[in-house]
Formats: structure tokens, sequence, C-alpha cells
């Protein structure tokens, strides 16, 4: 093993970098060292890619429809034919958390890929231009960050209209602001140093100082925040699910699930306690992963 | 605008310097305007809903006439800048119209149940900042031993439950399993309604009053919401503690204390944490913030009487003028604490004077 991985390692460890490509690989190879010292985050990692799995394979993995309903079988406990019990209907709860994790996935995923943008586009040129442009963008900004997340989400939701798709939008709305505050403290450092200067020297404009020079450099720091607040992303969108106003019934959502299941839940402790075991876990992962990847791109904190 | 009078009042008077007495003007421009664009927010809020507002009232089978005559009342045939003016108008009057259901003033309500959330509240930032900080102090001075995993472990297990859940568990284990806490409600439904009203605050009213029953049955009652309330900030309060100790344990000063030879806890307590005090308040003051959005959640589930659940009620009916008053008292109190928590720094740190 070592042996034939020798190649590969010296060429990861070489001191004489030969391509620019060859120092990104090495900077990679790097962190992902420093990440893979944190058992908790390569379990959390671990766990993270199992949803991933799950959520793909679904169709393969659940032993039932998430829909078929079996009254005879209603609020079976947990074992034998069923591993986590059946709800109200005789629905199977672990084929119901499996599809449920596409759910929480697409959320994430959708979420991540319409704040990401927003975030570093305001961020970005607000630091970098300054002045009015930069005052009236961060009031903006502050406004948004001065709502608690959910009370902002459950505004929306309900002025909307109450589906997943609402909730999604709502959790984007106050999603982006954290991430515009850091984009816009990076760019502002980024302002003066030396090789923005010598681009600007070349005579490029500040569009494409901003989009080309600036936007990537603030994108390492930006996807870590993003791995950060994925916790508190599926937490608000469980919470949504719970007060009704995510996404609806009979839809496998952990929130909605964990708010069917509260009128049993004295007689049959499994329909409330596996969802919201299910969003613990998922949430905790995303939160052991984003820990472990701050602290391994950013080796300066403790 | 006030904030503009504010920046061109005549110079200082002798104790505020010049350079404080702008910085102050700055903040309140800064508080001002973010107001202006809160209420603004609501506003579009209230007026994103995609029902047509005035059929909400009337209903689909009115007539054209009661239609333009209610939309007429509601002010909704003006042109949308001067809807704002009404709206801002009526703010300031503290009228926020009435609730679909009931036909009560939105206002009455909120000061009807206010009370309950802020008493749930105060419980759990004090449970919160009682067992947070210790915990913090502790994980510092034993940094990177066993006690400090262990307290990571609870604040990352306090950021990633969800609390609706972990508060339905408590309900199963405590109260229906052991029957060791109450149920849902402020108190049992025996005690409904016997103490008067007199401050708003179960815990205090009953104690006034003398009655002993009524205040044992509401500490049973609040002593679950309050603690699951209390445990996200917990996590919180403790990880920040941490690190304000451990910035404090690193300095030469804790070596010179040692060398002299204070005790451990003394060096602890009389020394650095004096230090991270006005810090500390300052947190608190924030996660107290921090605790009405998760009041809104726990209220349900506990059936508590407050403000989340009054939220929540209207959130599923499509009740808007509930929820714009929500939304922008919430916004309100949001901003009050950070300019408090603000001014506390400056006031309370002898540092800065």
């Amino acid at each position: 093993m070592n042996m034939q991985d020798k190649g590969i390692r010296a060429w990861l460890r070489a001191e004489d970098v030969q391509s620019p490509t060859h120092a990104a690989i090495q900077n990679l190879w790097l962190t992902w060292c420093r990440f893979a010292e944190n058992p908790l985050g390569v379990f959390g990692l671990g766990i993270v890619l199992l949803l991933v799995f799950a959520a793909i394979f679904v169709p393969y993995l659940a032993p039932y429809s998430p829909f078929d309903q079996n009254l005879q079988a209603a609020l079976h406990p947990p074992g034998g034919e069923y591993l986590l019990g059946t709800d109200e209907l005789g629905r199977d709860i672990l084929s119901r958390i499996l599809w449920g994790s596409r759910i929480t996935l697409s959320i994430i995923v959708i979420v991540s890929i319409i704040v990401a943008p927003i975030g570093l586009l305001v961020g970005c040129f607000a630091g970098y231009y300054g002045g009015w442009l930069d005052t009236v963008l961060m009031r903006i900004t502050e406004l948004f960050l001065s709502f608690p997340s959910l009370i902002l989400a459950l505004a929306f939701v309900a002025a909307l209209g109450p589906n997943l798709q609402n909730a999604i939008i709502a959790i984007a709305l106050t999603q982006w602001p954290p991430i515009a505050r850091l984009a816009r403290a990076e760019s502002l450092s980024l302002r003066q140093r030396d090789h923005i200067l010598a681009v600007k020297l070349m005579g490029a404009s500040n569009l494409r100082i901003v989009l080309s020079h600036i936007v990537p450099l603030c994108i390492p720091s930006v996807v870590v925040r993003i791995t950060l607040n994925m916790a508190g992303i599926i937490l608000t969108a469980a919470g949504l699910g719970f007060l009704g106003l995510g996404a609806q019934p009979p839809t496998p959502e952990w929130g909605a699930m964990v708010s069917t299941g509260r009128r049993f839940m004295i007689d049959s402790w499994w329909v409330v306690t596996m969802p919201g075991l299910s969003i613990l876990i998922v949430s905790l992962a995303f939160n052991l992963a984003g820990d472990a990847l701050r602290d391994a791109l950013d080796p300066r904190q403790e | 605008m006030t904030h503009t009078t504010v920046t061109n009042a005549p110079a200082p008077r002798k104790r505020l310097s010049r350079k404080r007495y702008s910085k102050f003007g700055k903040t309140l421009i800064s508080v001002a305007t973010t107001l202006f664009l809160l209420v603004v927010l609501t506003f579009v809020i209230g007026r994103l809903m995609p029902i047509d507002p005035v059929t909400a009232v009337v209903g689909p089978d009115a007539d054209r006439a009661t239609y333009l005559k209610v939309q007429q009342e509601l002010g909704l045939d003006q042109p949308i800048l001067q809807q704002f003016g009404i709206f801002l108008s009526r703010l300031f009057q503290g009228d926020f119209g009435t609730t679909l259901l009931t036909g009560r003033p939105v206002m009455d309500d909120i000061a009807r149940v206010f009370p309950a959330t802020i008493e749930l509240a105060t419980v759990a930032i004090f449970l919160g900042a009682g067992i947070g900080i210790p915990l913090g102090v502790y994980a510092a001075v034993n940094r990177g031993r066993f006690a400090d995993h262990a307290v990571r472990l609870v604040a990352l297990l306090g950021h990633s439950t969800p609390i609706f859940w972990i508060g339905m568990m408590g309900l199963m284990l405590f109260y229906a399993n052991l029957g060791w806490v109450g149920g849902s409600g402020r108190v049992d439904i025996y005690y409904e309604g016997l103490t008067p009203d007199i401050t708003g605050f179960l815990l205090i009213d009953a104690l006034l009053e003398g009655d002993m029953d009524v205040f044992w049955s509401a500490v049973s009652h609040i002593i679950l919401p309050a603690s699951v309330l209390a445990y996200a900030s917990i996590a919180y309060i403790s990880r920040i503690t941490r690190s304000f100790m451990l910035e404090q344990l690193n300095q030469e000063y804790i070596i010179a204390a040692r060398a002299k030879g204070v005790s451990a806890r003394g060096v602890i307590w009389r020394h650095a944490f004096k230090n991270i005090r006005v810090q500390l308040v300052t947190i608190v003051a924030l996660s107290y913030g921090g605790l009405l959005e998760g009041a809104v959640l726990v209220e349900t589930v506990f059936g508590w009487p407050g403000f989340g659940q009054y939220l929540t009620n209207a959130l599923v009916i499509g009740d808007m003028n509930v929820v714009v008053a929500c939304t922008l008292i919430i916004g309100c109190l949001f901003i009050a604490l950070n300019l408090i928590s603000d001014l506390l720094y400056k006031f309370l740190d002898p540092r800065i004077k």
C-alpha cells in the first residue's frame, strides 16, 4: 500500500511545485489531511455521505412505499417487519424517513445554490466599491440580520402561502445576510492587496476585478460558512414543517412527520421519536463536519 | 427626521467629547434607518399575500358595491405609497388593525399574551446563563481534557437538536411516564383563572396573592418548557464563555496572580472571570432575543398561551394583521436588545470611561 502510494504521495508533498494545478491539489490534500485528523469531523462527513447515498438510492433501499397505508399494521412498534415501526396510517416509518432524506437534502442544496451567489455578489460589491453602495447594501443586510431567522421565514411563508417551495424561498431569504457580511469583510481586505492593484494598473474594469479576481478568492470561506449554516437550514426547515408551514402531509418531510405523530406520542413513542432523531443526527453531522472543515482551512484558530 | 436633528445639534457639552458624541449620533442614525427599513419590510410582507385581502373579508360572492366599499374602508384603493403612509401613521398610534377571527384589536391581544412569553423566556435565560456560564468556565479551565470535550459535545448537541422535538421527548418522559412536571398550559386546569391579573406574570401574581398551590403548580408547568428553551442558549453561552475565559487565562496577569500565591479558585473567579463579566452580560442580552425565536416552537408544543402560540395560530389561518404586528414587534425587540447590549458594554466596562 505504502510502496504503491509512494509516487503519488511524493508528488503531493513535493517541495518543488510544477504548476498552479499541482499547487492547488497539494493544498487540497493538506486540507484533507488536517480534516482527517479530527475523528468527529470524519464521523460527521460519513453521516453526510450516508445521507447523500440514501437520498440517491432510496427506491432500492426503502422496504415499503412512503405513502402505502396498511391500517391493520397501524402504530406497529419498532421491530420485526417494520424496523422503526409504523405511523397512525400503517405507513412504514423507516421508508418515510429514507424518502424524507431526499427532501432534506434538496432543501439544503437549493437553499445553498440560491444563497451563495446572492451573498457573494452583495458582499463583494459592497466591500470593493465602498461608499454609498456599501452603506445601502449593508443596511439591508443588517435589517435581515436583526430578525431571528425562523420568525422572518414564518412571516414570508405566511404571506406567500404554506408549501415546500415557499419554505425554501423563505429560508433562502433569511440565510444570505451572514454570507454577504462575510464576503464583504473578505473583499475589504482583498481590495488593498498587490495583485488587485496590479490588475487595476493593467486597466481592468471594476466589474471585472470584482467578478474574476475578488469573488473567486472569497469562495472558500463562503463554502465553510454555508457548511456551518446547513444544520441551521435543516432545523429551520424542520421547524416550518412542524408548524405546518413547510412541506404538507402526506409528504414524508421529517418536521411534518413529528407534527402528525404528536397526537399519538403518549402511547406510541416511536412515531415522534424516529423522525426527530433523524433531524438531530443529520444536523449534528453537518455541525461536526463544518467545524472540522473550518479548523482544517483555518489552522490559525486555537 | 429625528436623526438629522441629532447630528446637526449644537456643539457637545463638556463631558461628552466631540468624537463620542458623533459616534452616538451615528448609532442613532443607524438604529433609525434599521427601524424604518423594518417597517417597510413588514409592510411588504403584509402586501405579499397572494389572496386578495378584500375578498378575504367580504367573501368571493360579494357584489361589486360591497367589494368597493370594503376596499375603500381598508384603504386599499389608494396608491401603494399612500397605503404605506396610512400604515405608518396608524403604527405611530399603536394601531395594528383587528384580527380576522375575533375582530379584537391586535395590540390588545398582544398585550394580553406577551407576559406569558416574557415569563417563560426570563426563567429560561436564568437557567441558560446559570448553567451555561459555569460550564464554559469549567471547560476553559480544563482545556483539552475530558470535561472540555464533554462540554463541547453538549454545546454541539444543543445546536443540532430540533427544539420542538426535544420538548415532546421531555413531555413524554417527565410528564407522561414519570409525572414529575405539569403538562401543557401555565397551571393545572383547576387553578386556571383563579389568580387575578396583577402583573400578568403568573409566578409573581401567585406569590403576591400568597396562593402557594397556584405558585407550585405554575412552577411545575414552567420548568420543562423553560429548560427546553434554555438548552439551546446553554450551548451558545457555554461556548462563548469558554473562549472568553481562555483569552483571559492566557494572559500574563494570571501567571502573576498564580505566582503570588492566589488560590486556583481565586485566580479563576476573582481575576479571570471578573474581566469577562461585561462581555457576558452583552452575550446574555443577545441570547435573550434568540429565546423569542425558540419560544414560537416551544409554546406550540407545550400549549403555552403566549406570543409564540398567538403568532403560530395566526400564521396557520393567514391572519396578516397579526403576522405583521408580531414580526414588527419581534424585530423592534431585537434591535432594542442589540442596542442595550451595546450600551451595557459601554457603561459597564471600566476601561471605556
